[in-house]
């Protein structure tokens, strides 16, 4: 069976390159802007994108943790 | 001049409409929305219709900036859902959802708090029925739980109203700024509807078992009166800032965990209503205005998820994320809908999320409130993860599951185009919306180089970690344990805890009490005999008797005393020596 377009391996490959290129073209425009942070340690250059980052790792990462304790089969709660 | 409050216009739909034929009766659903919309449109500022009732005088309708807003987005949502709902027939679903849609107008024009009450219990009677109307037995079950939490929360606010008229002699709805337990109640009664943790396990629990349109008309109306009230009621309670960032972190962390698509866009319900309880705490202009407007936003957005997951769910009849995939194929226009929602919830340039949202976080900036803005910002890149891509990722991509639906209903497709087109327009022109907030916004505008470019960053950065970290997001078929698991398993081990400790301490008491009356019983069978015996056999003996003879007097005695066979002269001594013995005792004592 022939793959469908977003099925085949070099278009997943060309869009993890576009993602990445898209990432890098969120930070250039920061080099021309003048951007002053809030409450001082967030000033720095590209500061949102590690706040984004590293929130997401971190919160995948919490919420995997939770699920060990908390996923349960789908029927947990008709059983006896 | 007077008017009648908006809600009575969507209850005479509902009470004209049993005696419309269906083909008809799809177009009340419609049109009742729109006529309330451009009622409310023309309503002017001031409260009307002062009606008595046991000596109080209860405002029916109380129309200001905020009620408007509220008003407005109310009945243009009704109007999409109407239109979404049009290939549907079920009367009792139709009545029900222009109730509920009443009751929350009731509730927003409300000028008094025991009109509110009247109408805040009228959109929990209405609004079970969409759930139980799924006929699924998980949905009665459901439902039952729903409608049971919202009589507890309803008993808590109505507690609240009443030792708030106690203490003030006054009904009015107005901001409450004495913190005792009568407002505190009030707030609890709020924040049960609001899905605040951990009081909102309902939502999760009775949203994703209501039929396609029913948790299309649920998300918007129950947590959005909600969070009216708290805007009118309890603004600047600081309490709020707290629990609106600890519910826009709890959102994102369910909705990671859970398969059910349309619970995952549940949960992401309480994390957007975060947002706006935060805004609610932090209660300055702008972050009144913030809150509002992105109620306003929200339900537009996430009303328009709901309806795609809802399209899912009536072409293909699943919503496990693991059941599902490859639906882009057969579904493009669900799935570009479905997109634009997830763009907008997230918080894109361009789309109404961030014209709205921003105001509240910048509010947090401008209060200096350090903990609140990082929370946010935080939950802004979740957001995203969660709502924003992994429900477009596993529904309509991930990996195909061979499912074939075809394209949705038409007047699915116009519903949700319109809501699309609404997410775009308040994204392009955020000036619509500024100029119906409660507070006028001088010369606020989202569009700064630097916040395009930041949000970007955030929102791109978050793309990034989620496709990283695909292989920990693998879906697997399972349920997330909630708060609800302490009234849905915890009162079935509640039970057995009780049965187990309190029936085996019972069963050893009643063997203690048993073994003691006992004794006594063998005691005191036998106690006139033995007292006889000890008296008579140290006499007999003081009198030399011994052996044989002692034996047969012992055992004559006391087959005597047993049976009763005492002489009557024996008696007759031994009653005189008991008087004689009394009296000498009571010469002693006196």
């Amino acid at each position: 069976m022939k793959k469908d377009f977003l099925e085949r391996p070099e278009t997943i490959k060309l869009l993890w390159r576009l993602l990445y290129i898209l990432c890098a073209l969120t930070l250039i425009p920061e080099i021309f802007i003048k951007r002053h942070g809030h409450f001082g340690f967030d000033g720095f250059f590209g500061f949102y994108a590690l706040l984004g980052f590293l929130s997401c790792v971190v919160l995948i990462l919490i919420s995997k943790l939770g699920g060990i304790f908390l996923k349960k089969d789908p029927h947990y709660y008709d059983k006896k | 001049m007077n008017y009648i409050p908006p809600a009575w216009i969507l209850f005479f739909g509902a009470l004209i409409s049993p005696i419309f034929l269906p083909g008809a009766r799809k177009w009340i659903l419609i049109l009742t929305p729109a006529l309330a919309f451009l009622y409310i449109l023309n309503l002017q500022p001031g409260t009307y219709l002062i009606v008595h009732f046991f000596g109080f005088k209860l405002t029916q309708i109380r129309v200001d900036k905020l009620s408007k807003i509220f008003g407005y987005i109310f009945t243009i949502y009704g109007f999409a859902t109407g239109i979404y709902s049009f290939y549907l027939k079920d009367l009792k679903q139709q009545i029900s959802s222009l109730i509920y849609m009443g009751g929350a107008l009731g509730v927003v024009f409300a000028g008094d708090i025991i009109t509110l009450y009247f109408y805040w219990e009228l959109m929990a009677i209405a609004s079970v029925i969409l759930i139980l109307a799924r006929e699924s037995k998980n949905a009665v079950n459901a439902g039952y739980r729903y409608i049971l939490v919202h009589i507890a929360g309803g008993l808590c606010l109505l507690a609240g109203i009443v030792l708030y008229i106690n203490h003030t002699h006054s009904i009015s709805f107005v901001h409450f700024t004495h913190q005792n337990l009568a407002t505190y109640l009030i707030l609890i009664g709020v924040l049960v509807n609001a899905a605040a943790p951990p009081l909102g396990a309902w939502l999760p629990d009775a949203y994703p078992e209501a039929t396609v349109t029913g948790s299309v008309v649920l998300s918007a109306y129950t947590t959005k009166t909600a969070v009216y009230t708290l805007l009118r009621g309890f603004p600047g309670w600081e309490i709020l800032i707290f629990i609106g960032c600890l519910m826009s972190i709890y959102g994102i962390f369910y909705a990671l965990l859970e398969n059910d698509m349309r619970r995952i866009l549940a949960y992401s319900i309480i994390n957007q209503v975060g947002f706006m309880i935060t805004g609610a705490g932090i209660g300055t202009a702008m972050a009144i205005d913030g809150a509002a407007a992105h109620a306003f936003a929200h339900i537009i957005y996430k009303g328009l998820l709901f309806m795609s997951a809802g399209s899912v769910l009536y072409m293909t009849g699943k919503s496990k994320c693991t059941e599902l995939g490859g639906l882009y194929k057969t579904m493009p226009y669900t799935l570009l809908f479905g997109c634009i929602g997830a763009l907008s919830i997230s918080a894109f340039p361009l789309t109404s999320g961030f014209t709205t949202k921003s105001m509240i976080i910048e509010s947090s900036v401008h209060q200096h409130l350090i903990w609140a803005w990082l929370t946010l910002e935080i939950a802004s890149a979740g957001v995203f993860l969660h709502a924003g891509i992994k429900f477009p990722y596993f529904v309509f991509f991930a990996k195909d599951k061979g499912l074939r639906p075809g394209e949705t209903n038409k007047s699915m497709l116009i519903a949700m185009g319109f809501l699309s087109f609404l997410c775009i327009f308040l994204g392009v022109y955020p000036q619509v919306i500024y100029k119906i907030l409660p507070y006028p916004v001088a010369g606020y505008t989202a569009y700064t180089p630097s916040h395009v470019i930041t949000q970007m960053q955030l929102l791109m950065f978050s793309a990034l970690v989620f496709f990283l970290l695909l292989p920990l997001l693998k879906r697997t078929d399972t349920i997330s344990l909630d708060t609800d698991w302490f009234y849905r398993k915890g009162g079935k081990y509640a039970y057995i805890f009780f049965d187990k400790t309190l029936n085996t301490i019972n069963y050893y008491v009643d063997k203690f009490i048993i073994s003691i009356v006992k004794l006594i019983c063998s005691l005191f069978s036998d106690f006139i005999a033995n007292i006889a015996l000890f008296i008579f056999v140290n006499i007999w003996i003081m009198r030399g008797l011994s052996g044989k003879r002692l034996e047969i007097k012992k055992q004559t005695l006391y087959y005597d005393i047993k049976q009763d066979l005492m002489p009557i002269g024996i008696g007759a001594a031994i009653s005189g020596i008991f008087l004689v013995l009394i009296f000498i005792l009571g010469m002693k004592i006196w």
